[in-house]
C-alpha cells in the first residue's frame, strides 16, 4: 500500500481535526477517515466542494456548523493576503478611498442583492480599510491601487513603506462605511424600481397600493437582512485576515464562535437567544414526558381478561400467568415557580421559553412568577402568547414584588404555600427555575420541604455554576439538600439534566 | 435451504461526480444545493448511508425518491414511528399460516416440516430486509428515524453498518448491492452517537432565494416569474419574523399552487391576508406576522 506520508495534506487534515476538538466538537478517529476519504473522492480545487465534504464527513449535529464554517475559512482559506476579485475600492484623487463612491457603490450591490459582489467588495473593504497599526489609516495604497484586478493575490506581504499592519479591524472598516446607513437610500432606490417596472408592465393602471404598509415592511426587512449578511461577510475576512498574521491557531481561540448549545443562558446575545429558543422547544416534550412518568409497573392494575386468555393459549388454555391492565398513563400535573428578579434576567429568558414549551405539552399545568412576593400567571402563557409582551405584563403583576423587588426565595415560597395551599398534590411534578440568591434572608427551608413530600417530583435547575453555589447570599447548597439541584447554563446542559432526570 | 450470499458487498456506484448528481437529479425535478449534491455524491462513494437533517418541509424525503428516480433504482420506504419494533421493520415469520402448514402435514418427518415452515414460503420481509435482498438498484429510505424508539437504532446500526441482516433460520443474508441509503431526522431527539458514526450527516435548511424561485417554478410550471420572485421575497422575510413554525419550501409551493388555482396574478394586500393561511399553519403565527408586516 502507500507508505505513511508526513506532512502534505493528511497532516493537515489531522491538524484541522484537532482545531475542531479544540473548539469542543468531538471528531474521533472514524470521522478523519471519514474525511481523508473524502478528500479523496472529491475535485480539490472546489472549495464549496470541499467544504460541504468534510462537513458531511465531521459533523454530527447541526448546531456545530457555524464553527465548522469558521474553522474551516482558516485551514482552507480562499486565498492569501487580500485575494481580491473583480470588485475594487473606488480612490479618490489624493489616493485615499473614496468612501461616497464606496457607499454608492455599496448601496447598488444591496439593492440588487447580488451576494457574489458583495462578498468581493466585503474583501476589499477590509483590505482597504480594515488594516490597524500600519502607520496612518490607508497607508498602505501601494498595494490596493485603482487599477488592482484579480491579480492581487499574495502580493501583499511585507511590502510597501507603511509595513505590515497589527491586525485587521472589522469594525474599523464598517465604522467607515456604516452600511446601516443605507437603509432608507436602498428601499427607495428600490421603491422607484418597481413602480417603473410597474407603470411599464400595466401602463393604464396607477395602483394605489403600490406603497401599502405591507410591501413597504417587506421591503425593509429584506434589505436589513442583506445589510447584515454584508456586516458578516466583513467580519469573516477580518477574521480570515487577522489569523493570517497572528497564526491561525490564535484565531481559531479568540475568533470562533461558540457553539448554540454552549452557549451561557445568562451572557447570551438576541442572535443566540434566537438559537436558544430553537433548541429549547425540542427538550420540553422529553422533560415533560419524564416528569410525568409513573413508574410502569409499580402499582397492579385489575386483571386485563383478553390479554390473560391470549397468553393461556400457550399453557393449553389454562392461565399461568394472568396479564393486568396496564395503569392509564395519568393526566400530568406540573407547577412552575420560575424567579424573574433582575440577577437572573438572561436565564428568566430562557425560563419563558421553556415554559411556553412546556405549556404546549402538559394539559395541566399552573406557572408562577417570584421576586420577593409571588403571583400565578398561567393565563399570560395562553396558546397565542407572545413572548416579547408577556415579560412585561408579568412585571407589572399586583403582587410579584412584596416589599422591595429584591429576589427573597424564603417569603416567595411562603407565600407561595399560603396563596395557593391546594396547587402541590400527590400527582403534581414541581419545576423550580432559579439562582438561588435570596440576598442573605431566611431561605425558608421547611416551606420547601413540605413541598417536596406533597409533590411527586421536586426538580430546581439554576443557572450559575456550580462553583459558585453557596458563595455570598446564594442558598443553593441548603436549598440543594431538600431537592434536587441541577445545573442549567447552556442548552446542552438542559439536555442532559432532561435525560437523567428520570428513568422512563 | 440457506440463502446466504458470500460475495461481496457491491461497489456499482450511481453517479461519476458532484455535477453529474446536479444534473441528473436536475432532470427529474429536484434542484440540489452545492451540499445536496456533494453529500449525495460522496454517500454513493463512499457506501455510507446518508442521515439528513433539517425542519420539516425542506424536501428531505423528497431527496431520496428524486435520487431513486435519477438512477432508475426502486424505492424502498420504512416508515419510522414510535414504537416500530423488528417485526415492523425487518421480518417477521408468518406463524398463522405456519401452524396450518404444520396440522396439515400429518405423518411427515419432523425434519422436513421444520425445514419446511422456516421457508421463504412463511417469511413476510418487512422493508429492511426487503432493500438487503434486491438484486436491482435500491434506494432504502428510512423516514422519520428520530421518532423510532433507542432499541430500533440498534436494529438499525447492524443493518447500516455492514448491510447485512441476520435471520436465526437462515443465517446472515449479506446485500450483494449495496442500496443508497437516506434517514431522514427532524431533530426531535438526538439519535445515538452509533448510529451517527455510520452515516455521513447533512443539515438541510432553507434554500437561498435564487434556489428556491427555481424550485417553485420548477415544481409549479405554470406560475409567472414575477410572481415566483415575489413569493419568495415574502417566505425570506417571514423565516425571519420568530415564528412557532418556520415556513419551508413546501409551503411556498404551496402558496404558488394556491395562487394559481385562485387565478391570481399578482400579490397584493387583499391576496396576502387572505391566503396566508396556507403558508402559516399556527393562528398564532398569522397573526403574529400580520402585526409584524403591518397588514391589519
Amino acid at each position: 500500500m502507500s507508505p505513511v506520508v508526513t506532512g502534505g495534506l493528511p497532516a493537515h487534515l489531522v491538524d484541522f481535526v484537532g482545531a475542531l476538538r479544540r473548539a469542543g466538537i468531538a471528531v474521533g478517529p472514524g470521522e478523519s477517515v471519514d474525511a481523508a476519504a473524502v478528500v479523496a473522492e472529491l475535485d480539490l480545487l472546489q472549495r464549496e466542494q470541499l467544504r460541504e465534504g468534510l462537513a458531511a464527513a465531521m459533523l454530527r449535529r447541526s448546531g456545530q456548523r457555524a464553527v465548522f464554517d469558521a474553522l474551516f475559512d482558516l485551514w482552507f482559506p480562499l486565498g492569501q493576503g487580500a485575494a481580491l476579485g473583480e470588485v475594487a475600492l473606488p480612490y479618490a484623487e489624493d489616493g485615499s478611498v473614496d468612501v461616497e463612491a464606496l457607499r454608492d457603490l455599496l448601496a447598488g450591490l444591496l439593492r440588487d442583492g447580488d451576494t457574489a459582489a458583495m462578498a468581493e467588495l466585503a474583501r476589499a473593504i477590509v483590505d482597504g480599510l480594515g488594516a490597524v497599526g500600519r502607520g496612518q489609516g490607508q497607508g498602505g495604497q501601494g498595494q490596493g491601487g485603482p487599477g488592482q484586478g484579480q491579480g492581487g493575490g499574495g502580493g501583499d506581504r511585507g511590502e510597501g513603506g507603511g509595513g505590515r499592519p497589527s491586525t485587521w479591524s472589522a469594525y474599523q472598516a464598517l465604522n467607515a462605511v456604516r452600511p446601516e446607513t443605507l437603509l432608507a437610500r436602498v428601499l427607495a432606490d428600490l421603491r422607484r424600481g418597481r413602480e417603473t417596472q410597474r407603470s411599464g408592465a400595466r401602463p393604464g393602471d396607477t395602483d394605489a397600493d403600490g406603497d401599502s404598509p405591507f410591501a413597504e415592511e417587506v421591503l425593509r426587512r429584506q434589505v436589513r437582512e442583506r445589510i447584515s449578511s454584508f456586516r458578516r461577510m466583513v467580519t469573516d475576512e477580518a477574521r480570515r485576515r487577522g489569523a493570517e498574521i497572528r497564526g491561525r491557531e490564535a484565531a481559531a481561540r479568540t475568533g470562533v464562535p461558540k457553539q448554540g448549545d454552549r452557549v451561557d443562558f445568562l451572557t447570551a446575545n438576541s442572535e443566540q437567544l434566537a438559537d436558544l429558543r430553537r433548541r429549547v422547544a425540542p427538550l420540553a416534550r422529553p422533560l415533560a414526558s419524564r416528569l410525568a412518568a409513573r413508574r410502569r409497573r409499580a402499582r397492579r392494575g385489575p386483571i386485563d381478561l383478553r390479554r390473560t386468555l391470549r397468553r393461556s393459549m400457550s399453557t393449553g388454555g389454562v392461565p399461568m400467568r394472568p396479564a393486568f391492565r396496564r395503569p392509564r398513563p395519568g393526566r400530568p400535573e406540573l407547577v412552575l415557580f420560575c424567579d424573574v428578579s433582575g440577577s437572573v434576567a438572561g436565564f428568566s429568558h430562557f425560563t419563558m421559553m421553556l415554559v411556553q414549551a412546556l405549556r404546549e405539552q402538559f394539559s395541566r399545568i399552573r406557572i408562577f412568577c417570584f421576586v420577593d412576593g409571588c403571583v400565578e400567571v398561567t393565563d399570560l402563557f395562553g396558546p397565542n402568547a407572545d413572548l416579547g409582551g408577556v415579560m412585561a405584563e408579568i412585571t407589572a403583576r399586583p403582587g410579584l414584588i412584596a416589599f422591595d423587588g429584591h429576589s427573597d426565595y424564603g417569603s416567595a415560597l411562603g407565600r407561595f404555600r399560603e396563596g395557593w395551599p391546594d396547587v402541590v398534590g400527590p400527582r403534581t411534578s414541581l419545576l423550580v427555575l432559579g439562582d438561588a440568591r435570596t440576598n442573605y434572608r431566611d431561605p425558608n427551608l421547611g416551606v420547601l420541604g413540605t413541598l417536596a413530600e406533597q409533590a411527586r417530583h421536586v426538580h430546581w435547575l439554576n443557572p450559575e455554576p456550580q462553583a459558585q453555589w453557596g458563595t455570598g447570599d446564594s442558598a443553593a447548597r441548603s436549598y440543594g439538600q431538600v431537592v434536587p439541584m441541577h445545573e442549567c447554563r447552556t442548552a446542552a446542559q438542559l439536555a442532559g439534566v432532561v435525560s437523567g432526570l428520570l428513568p422512563v | 435451504m440457506r440463502r446466504v450470499s458470500t460475495e461481496p458487498v457491491g461497489q456499482k456506484t450511481l453517479f461519476d461526480s458532484v455535477d453529474d448528481v446536479m444534473t441528473r437529479l436536475t432532470d427529474v425535478g429536484y434542484l440540489p444545493s452545492t451540499a445536496v449534491a456533494t453529500t449525495v455524491f460522496l454517500a454513493d462513494r463512499l457506501g455510507k448511508p446518508l442521515l439528513v437533517e433539517g425542519p420539516a418541509g425542506v424536501g428531505k424525503t423528497e431527496l431520496a425518491r428524486a435520487v431513486a428516480d435519477a438512477t432508475g433504482s426502486g424505492l424502498v420506504r420504512l416508515q419510522c414511528y414510535e414504537g416500530i419494533d423488528e417485526a415492523r421493520a425487518l421480518y417477521e415469520w408468518n406463524h398463522a399460516k405456519q401452524l396450518l402448514r404444520i396440522t396439515a402435514s400429518q405423518g411427515e418427518s419432523w425434519d422436513a416440516t421444520r425445514d419446511d415452515v422456516f421457508s421463504e414460503e412463511f417469511l413476510l420481509p418487512r422493508p429492511l430486509l426487503t432493500a438487503i435482498r434486491r438484486t436491482d438498484p435500491t434506494v432504502l429510505l428510512v423516514d422519520e428515524t428520530d421518532k423510532a424508539d433507542v432499541e430500533v437504532e440498534g436494529l438499525l446500526l447492524e443493518v447500516l453498518g455492514d448491510f447485512q441482516v441476520t435471520v436465526p433460520e437462515w443465517g446472515t443474508i449479506t446485500a450483494n448491492q449495496r442500496p443508497f441509503t437516506l434517514l431522514t431526522s427532524n431533530a426531535t431527539r438526538e439519535l445515538s452517537e452509533a448510529l451517527k458514526r455510520r452515516c455521513l450527516f447533512l443539515h438541510l435548511d432553507f434554500p437561498d432565494p435564487e434556489l428556491e424561485r427555481r424550485i417553485v417554478l420548477t415544481r409549479v410550471p405554470q406560475l409567472p416569474e414575477a410572481l415566483a420572485e415575489e413569493l419568495v421575497r415574502i417566505v425570506g422575510v417571514l423565516r425571519g419574523i420568530q415564528l412557532r413554525k418556520a415556513p419551508s419550501v413546501s409551503e411556498t409551493i404551496d402558496w404558488g399552487r394556491t395562487l394559481l388555482a385562485l387565478g391570481l396574478d399578482t400579490l397584493d394586500d387583499d391576496t396576502v391576508r387572505s391566503t396566508l393561511g396556507v403558508v402559516l399553519k399556527h393562528q398564532a403565527d398569522a397573526q403574529r406576522a400580520m402585526a409584524e408586516l403591518r397588514l391589519n
